[in-house]
Parts: C-alpha cells; structure tokens; sequence
C-alpha cells in the first residue's frame, strides 16, 4: 500500500432535484482511494449514492464539490481507460454479438489496426458460435458477457460495473461471477462493482465499501481476506456476511431492506 | 463443444424451417396437385370463353404488326394477344406452382391462394363476354380485357416513353425526396435550436399538399420537369423528415453513455447510434413518402408534363381512348406495387435485426 492509489475519490459532494423538487444530496462528502489492481465492490441500499459515485469516476456526471481523479489526473469526461457496465439492455440492439463488442474499437477509431482482437475477446467470453446473433436472441446473461467484453476490448485501466448481475437468476449469476473473476486475474484490470448483492461482494472483493442513504456516504470500508477461490459455505464467509447484513440494517434501520440474502 | 455450441445455437436462432413442423397441416403432392389445378382452372375457363363464346357484338378486331423485343416479329389481333397474356400468366402460376413443391410453407402459401385465383380467372372470363362478346357494357367506358390490350399493341412504344419518363420523374423526386428528409430530420433531431427554428415551419408547410405549389412550381423551375421533381421532393421530404426527427430524438440515453464510454466523439453518436436507432421511423416516413409521391407523380403529370403515364392518361381521355386509361392504370398498379416491394425488401434487410422484436 505504499504505492500511490490509482484512483483518489476526495471530498465529493454530489446533489440533485429530484421530480418533486426536493434536494436530494446523492454524496456527502465521499473520500475513497482505489489502488491499481484492487477489486473494490461498493454495496448499500438503494439511493444511498453507489451508482451516483460510479458515474462521477466514469465522468458521465460531474460532482458539485471535490474531486475525482485517476493516475493523478482528474476526471471530466468519459473515457475507454475507464470502461463501464450497464445494469441491463445496453448493447445496441441494431449489431451483432461480434459488432456490439467490435464498437468499442470502433468508437475510438482503431477497429481496423485491432480487428482480430475481437474474436479473441469472443472466444474469451465463451460466446463462439454466437457472432452473429443479436441482443434479442441471446440470454440475459450472455448479453451482460458482451456489454463486458465491449468495455474491456479497449484495456481499460479500471472497469466499473454498475449492478451488470442485478437482473439475472442466480446459477446464471454464479457463472458470470467466476467469468468475471478470470477476466480479473487475466487482464490485472482494477474492478469497481456496485451491487445491492451481499454474497457477490463477499465473493468477488478485495474490500468492501459499505455505503448509507440521505445523505449518502461511506459508513464503513471492510477488508476481505479470504483465499480465492471462495467458498460461499465456508464460516468466515457467513461471519462476514452477517457482518455485512448487519451494518447494513443498522445504516438503514428506518427503511425496508431491500438487498437480497 | 462445438457441436453442442451450435445446436443451442439453432434452438435460439430457429430458422424459418422449424415453425412447419409444429403445425399439424401438412399439404401433401396429391393435395398440392388438386389445388394447382384449381389456381388454372379459372384461367383456363377465360381462355375457353375467348375462343369458344360467340362473338355477338359487332366489333372489329384489327390485326397488328408487333414486334416483340425485336425478336418475334407477328401479326396479331387483341383476341389472340388477349390469350397469350391468359396463357402467360398460367405459365406463371405454374412456375410459381413448381417452386413451391419442394417446400411445405410456400406449398401452404400457394393453396390458400389458389381460391382468389381462381376468381380472378373466371372475374376475367365474365367481363370478356360482357365487354366484348356481347357489348352489354356502356362503350366507350368500360372496354373489355381483350380491348384494353389494344393499346400496348398500337403504340407500345410511345407507351413505353411514357413509363420511362414517369420513372426518370419519380426516381428523381423521390430520391432526392428522402434524402434531404433525413438530412433535416438529423439536423431537427439533434440541435436543439434546429429544432425550434426549423420545425415550426415543417410541421405548417408539411400538411399542404405539394400539388397545391403547382403554379409556382411551373413559373420559378425552367422546365416542367424540375417543376415536378420539386412538387415530389416537397411531398416526400415531410413525412421523412418528421420521423426521422422524432426517431433521432426517442434514442435512449444509455446508448449514448455507452458510446460515449467507449471513446466516441459526436460523428460517432449521430451516425452509429442515433441514425441506426431512428432507422425504423425513418422506413415508416420512407413509406408514407413513397404514396405520397405516387399523387403528386400522376397529378403533376396530368396537369402540366409533356410525358409520363399521367400525361397518357389525360390525352388519352381527351379522345374519348378508354381503353388506353385502363392500360395506363394497369401498367401503373404493376409497377408501383414493383417500386413499394422493392422498398419493402430494402427495409426489412435494414431492419432485420427487429426480427423477432416486431411482430
């Protein structure tokens, strides 16, 4: 830890009107260094900020006060170095498997030096014999397989996923959670993933940033120092995830939960 | 695994063929046989009546000179062309017979058009005798099959100008039609303040019929085709450009997020995310543009052209040649029914990866 963290989150404050014009403060005062490598999950109920802050490190929103930056430079725009996952229905459904995945070369203007990357990243993500299919055809699961591969085709430095398993069944979810795990340990991509998922952060995480609603902010940042590959059965898994449940509840005492055990 | 990888593969791409097994009905050769039988019957029936129904009416049959492609050069009278034609379109109907033996879905295609057919061929067969064999038809308004066939034997040729003119017109127009529709419709679709100027003005013009510019058109265009090509680009280009407008706008934002994730700079976002996800609307302005342009063609050509088949059928009205409107009324079905299939199979090649969203 005594290198410089790769991504420095400073004092951010991040408000907004909602359609009731109330003020909503979406952060308040969130500070959070990210080292290279590190597989960080954020995870707190809903509206507590986590896709909010995602969304500042990926430069589609802008924060009211702070400041956010990435190998010492700060954040203003999007950028592939910082590649992003949608929760669900994000590839466009007008291409292919293939193209879906080839747009993000296409977008920066490189397809044709790294056009047999492409194949690779299919290969990769297991989807050959699926080319040429579109969205619709495939399963929700292998669409979230694509929206991956469409990010990490551009290498980028950090990958931030933003609830990109919410909308799956469980075995399916599983799967992906190993897929994603590989990809991690073969590309040494640095991994911020928002979840609502308790055992998904346990399971996937280096730390685990615990986050608490109105206004949001960081309650607790917790080290996960279990060998991989996890056990979801083990005790110290079950210790921890009571743990989790248990800040979690406390954080949002007044509201339904809304995570899922 | 690769085997196993292709056969979800067909389970999740079914092709065409798999629905055919799930239906019980099965159209078997002596089925198919019947009912091919019964597709020609009616027009077998026409050609019986052609030749065997006696000629009551008084009405001279004149022979002429034809010289099919430069090919076959024949003397023919419009009771013989009138057969050929039926006996052409039997043939037809039996190519088309042909090719769908060998496929169960086009052979279910066939059979439930055999019925229709059928009527047509004897719908053919009665106007015969009632336009030609026996007159029982008011003259000179309601010639019959055989009659109207007179007109591409006297003066194919000048019809054939005539068509192409018609053509050279609509292609002209048309083309020129939609693509300034889309151009405006991007334009209106993305700049806000395109949107505010612009629009206004689209939505006030768009509702009058282009035909009604007619006068200025002829005055401020130097020839009387530029003038049409104006009145048929004007028609089409609304339709065009309010769809794709709307289609451009109606783009979810998500797709321009991820693009922009991705690295993309706005080119990126206009022609690879907003134009492909306004593609649909922009086929359904393409479509009303295109009846659009079928009016103001035909209109404008009756009104102030020097060809076209609207030219044909105003002079041939003037001279009391009915006939010869039906001709041109016929020859214009064929082939604006040719130019909206044409469209028709454009868009859905375009739009192919809708299948299985749209129904």
């Amino acid at each position: 830890m005594s290198e410089p963290a790769l991504i420095e989150i400073k004092n951010v404050f991040r408000t907004y009107i909602d359609t009731n014009d109330n003020k909503v403060e979406a952060l308040n005062d969130v500070s959070l260094s990210i080292q290279k490598g590190e597989f960080v999950s954020i995870i707190g109920s809903s509206g507590c900020g986590k896709t909010t802050l995602l969304r500042l490190l990926a430069g589609l929103d802008a924060p009211n006060m702070g400041s956010l930056t990435i190998d010492g430079h700060e954040i203003k725009n999007p950028d592939p170095e910082r590649g992003y996952v949608f929760q669900q229905g994000s590839l466009f459904p007008w291409l292919t498997v293939e193209k879906n995945i080839a747009s993000g070369l296409k977008a920066r203007g490189v397809y044709k030096k790294q056009k047999a990357d492409v194949a690779q990243y299919i290969e990769l993500i297991g989807l050959k014999g699926f080319e040429k299919a579109y969205p619709h055809q495939i399963s929700g699961g292998m669409a979230q397989r694509v929206a991956i591969a469409r990010a990490l085709i551009n290498r980028p430095t950090a990958l931030l996923l933003d609830e990109p398993m919410g909308a799956l069944d469980s075995f399916t979810r599983a799967d992906l959670q190993d897929k994603l795990l590989e990809l991690w340990k073969e590309y040494k991509t640095t991994m911020i993933l928002v979840t609502h998922d308790v055992d998904e952060a346990i399971y996937l995480s280096d730390r685990i940033v615990i986050m608490t609603p109105r206004p949001g902010k960081i309650s607790e940042i917790l080290d996960v120092k279990l060998p991989r590959p996890r056990n979801r059965a083990d005790v110290e898994f079950s210790v921890l995830r009571s743990k989790i449940l248990e800040k979690l509840h406390l954080a949002s005492a007044k509201q339904a939960p809304e995570y899922e055990i | 695994m690769d085997i196993k990888l292709s056969t979800v593969v067909g389970q999740i791409l079914p092709k065409e063929k798999a629905k055919h097994h799930l239906g019980k009905n099965i159209i078997s050769d002596k089925q198919f046989i019947l009912y091919a039988l019964f597709t020609i019957a009616g027009l077998i029936a026409a050609i019986f009546v052609n030749h065997f129904f006696p000629q009551i009416a008084d009405v001279k049959i004149k022979k002429y000179d034809v010289n099919f492609l430069g090919l076959f050069p024949a003397k023919l009278n419009i009771t013989e062309a009138y057969s050929i034609v039926l006996w052409l379109i039997i043939l037809i109907y039996a190519g088309v017979g042909v090719y769908s033996w060998f496929d169960n879905d086009r052979r279910k295609k066939f059979v439930k058009r055999a019925p229709f057919r059928f009527a047509c061929g004897i719908a053919l067969a009665v106007w015969d005798i009632l336009g030609t064999k026996t007159l029982i038809l008011p003259q000179p308004f309601f010639p019959g099959p055989s009659r109207i066939l007179e007109a591409p034997l006297m003066e194919g040729g000048y019809i054939f100008e005539n068509i192409l003119y018609s053509l050279r017109l609509f292609t002209a127009g048309f083309v020129s039609g939609v693509v300034l529709g889309i151009v405006t419709g991007v334009l209106i679709g993305w700049f806000p303040k395109v949107y505010y100027w612009v629009s206004p003005v689209l939505k006030i013009t768009g509702v009058i019929p282009a035909v009604a510019w007619m006068p200025f058109a002829l005055t401020l265009f130097p020839t009387p085709f530029l003038a049409a090509v104006f009145l048929i680009v004007i028609c089409a280009w609304f339709p065009v450009a309010y769809l794709t407008a709307q289609g451009i706008s109606s783009t979810q934002k998500v797709y321009y997020e991820v693009a922009k994730t991705l690295g993309a700079r706005t080119p990126y976002l206009v022609f690879r995310v907003a134009i492909p996800n306004a593609l649909p609307q922009i086929f359904t302005g393409i479509s009303t543009a295109n009846a659009f342009a079928f009016t103001t063609l035909v209109i404008s050509e009756m009104m102030g052209q020097p060809g076209g088949l609207g030219y044909y059928i105003n002079a041939s009205r003037v001279w009391s040649a009915y006939y010869k409107v039906f001709a041109a009324i016929i020859i214009m079905a064929i082939l604006f029914s040719l130019i909206m299939r044409g469209i028709g199979m454009i868009q859905s090649w375009m739009l192919r990866w809708q299948r299985g969203i749209v129904k």
